[in-house]
């Protein structure tokens, strides 16, 4: 197998596999219970909570964890736009977030607040200025996403971040596409809300965290026991939790070395693509994109019909259309960078990890010439 | 949740299951390619415009039978595999029979096709109609001339 799909999930670590078991086995305590095993179960927690909290320059009491990026999202987003409502009701975001970011907005617009979706130029990038212009006086929350998952082209989250922080706006970015992938720190970008998310860093699934910068308003979605300094009621996953701070620190702190091994591979599948493939375009190529992701429209073939050909390969990727879960619209990101309808069909997204190697980036090439040939032949559309 | 997930896979998420016979057609699709002006004598271009699936059919048609035909199409590997079933079961008929294929008849010659997926075979069969349509109007002037 191939697996070129690091941006849907990744393989959990070894390393983070080892630290996860004892919480599993004999360290199996309610880390809110009295005795030695609910100690040990505590500080296992505390201690992930400060290991997270350095990933991202942040603080420990600033570190909420969750049951993941989605979570983490709709509590930064609901959790701050109820605590703010009385102040005003109007929140900015952009065109381009995931699904977790953009169906929670959709909600809150459903209870009456309004929302303003900012768009992208053709290279999936948000002008800054752009969204300093929709600022009103009832605006309370901005919520860009980082990195975004489908084409890895990264945001002026610094710019963007000053904006909100000269305003008085709180600052939410969904960062689940980029922690571990690029570095990401709270001050540099004044993040006052910022998702990350564990498996996407080697780490398990089902867990993330949210940072959430002091005094930041903020009201807990899911009400319970006094978790999660009261943000986040229910009994600590302790595993997940040590599992996710792990994975963080080891993706942090092998960023230097990663990242550029990551950039060369992707540069070598696109280089040998660009000169082996006619009529293929690499979406957000002009804008700074993380170092593991190259999103691909092949013209005239279906994105779905090429993933499932690199399947019978068993090859790993996904695709830029959404039609893959049998939902007929093209990708809304590809779309708000202007794609056509055709071009976003004809997309699909490879997303490197640490373990791909060179031979497979050049038998993925050799398999993605044939399937265009193929496809093609069969097709329609001239290239 | 006893449901075995071949049996339906609409009900396990947005996951596609495709079977062995699509994909066979998918992988390798029957009739595929393009006739001359000489060569067929019903044509016709259709897309789905909730998806984009793009479908060319020619046909020829003697003595009142699809004798031969031919598809190009720009789309899913449902609408690839159902594009090349249904020319599998329009080759040979008559005009009438043809007339009378339907996307369920598609499905059934695939063995099931993804609840999701459903309106990637109707593109064929609608080829197949409005290139018979197509024959029939050509017909009609030819023996008008």
């Amino acid at each position: 197998m191939i697996y070129l799909d690091h941006n849907a999930t990744t393989p959990l670590h070894p390393k983070v596999f080892d630290a996860m078991i004892p919480y599993l086995k004999e360290h199996f305590g309610n880390a809110s219970s009295y005795y030695r095993i609910a100690r040990e179960a505590r500080a296992a927690i505390e201690n992930a909570r400060k290991k997270a909290a350095e990933c991202i320059g942040a603080k420990p009491d600033e570190i909420v964890f969750t049951s993941g990026g989605t979570e983490s999202d709709n509590l930064a987003l609901r959790g701050a736009a109820h605590a703010l409502r009385k102040k005003g009701n109007h929140i900015i975001t952009s065109s381009i977030e995931h699904h977790a970011v953009l169906n929670t907005c959709k909600n809150l617009e459903k209870e009456g607040f309004n929302i303003t979706f900012v768009p992208v130029d053709s290279n999936g990038l948000i002008d800054p200025d752009d969204i300093r212009k929709r600022i009103t006086s009832e605006t309370i929350l901005m919520s860009v996403i980082a990195a975004n998952n489908e084409t890895g082209v990264i945001q002026p989250l610094s710019d963007i971040g000053a904006i909100a922080r000269e305003k008085g706006i709180i600052f939410h970015t969904d960062a689940v596409q980029a922690v571990g992938k690029i570095p990401v720190q709270v001050e540099t970008i004044s993040a006052d809300l910022l998702s990350f998310s564990g498996h996407k860093f080697y780490g398990p699934k089902g867990v993330g965290a949210l940072y959430i910068r002091k005094d930041t308003p903020i009201t807990p979605i899911l009400t319970g026991g006094h978790h999660e300094y009261n943000l986040r009621a229910g009994t600590e996953n302790t595993a997940a939790i040590v599992g996710f701070a792990e994975a963080a620190s080891i993706a942090v702190s092998s960023l230097e070395e990663m990242s550029p091994q990551m950039a060369a591979l992707r540069d070598r599948l696109e280089k040998r693509i660009m000169e082996t493939i006619d009529g293929v375009k690499i979406n957000g190529l002009n804008a700074p994109r993380v170092p593991n992701t190259s999103n691909i429209s092949f013209s005239s073939i279906d994105g779905e019909s090429i993933l499932l050909h690199l399947d019978l390969k068993d090859i790993c990727a996904s695709s830029g259309s959404a039609c893959t879960t049998g939902s007929p619209e093209p990708s809304h990101v590809l779309s708000a960078m202007g794609l056509t309808l055709m071009d976003a069909q004809s997309t699909v997204r490879f997303s490197l990890g640490k373990e791909n190697t060179e031979d497979e980036i050049d038998l993925t090439v050799e398999a993605l010439i044939e399937i265009a040939g193929k496809l093609r032949k069969i097709s329609s559309i001239t290239v | 949740m006893d449901a075995n997930p071949t049996e339906s896979p609409q009900q396990w998420g947005p996951i596609l299951f495709y079977n062995e016979t699509l994909i066979d057609h998918f992988s390798n699709p029957r009739n595929v390619g393009e006739m001359t002006e000489d060569e067929a004598n019903g044509y016709s271009l259709i897309s789905d415009p909730s998806c984009g699936d793009q479908m060319k059919l020619w046909i020829k048609v003697v003595a009142n039978r699809i004798v031969d035909i031919k598809f190009k199409s720009f789309g899913c590997p449902g609408a690839i595999a159902s594009s090349s079933m249904m020319t599998v079961l329009a080759r040979g008929k008559t005009i009438e029979e043809a007339k009378r294929l339907t996307d369920d008849d598609v499905i059934e010659g695939l063995g099931g096709i993804p609840e999701r997926k459903k309106h990637c075979s109707l593109l064929g069969v609608g080829a197949l109609h409005e290139a018979i349509k197509d024959y029939e109007q050509r017909e009609i002037s030819r023996k008008k001339k």
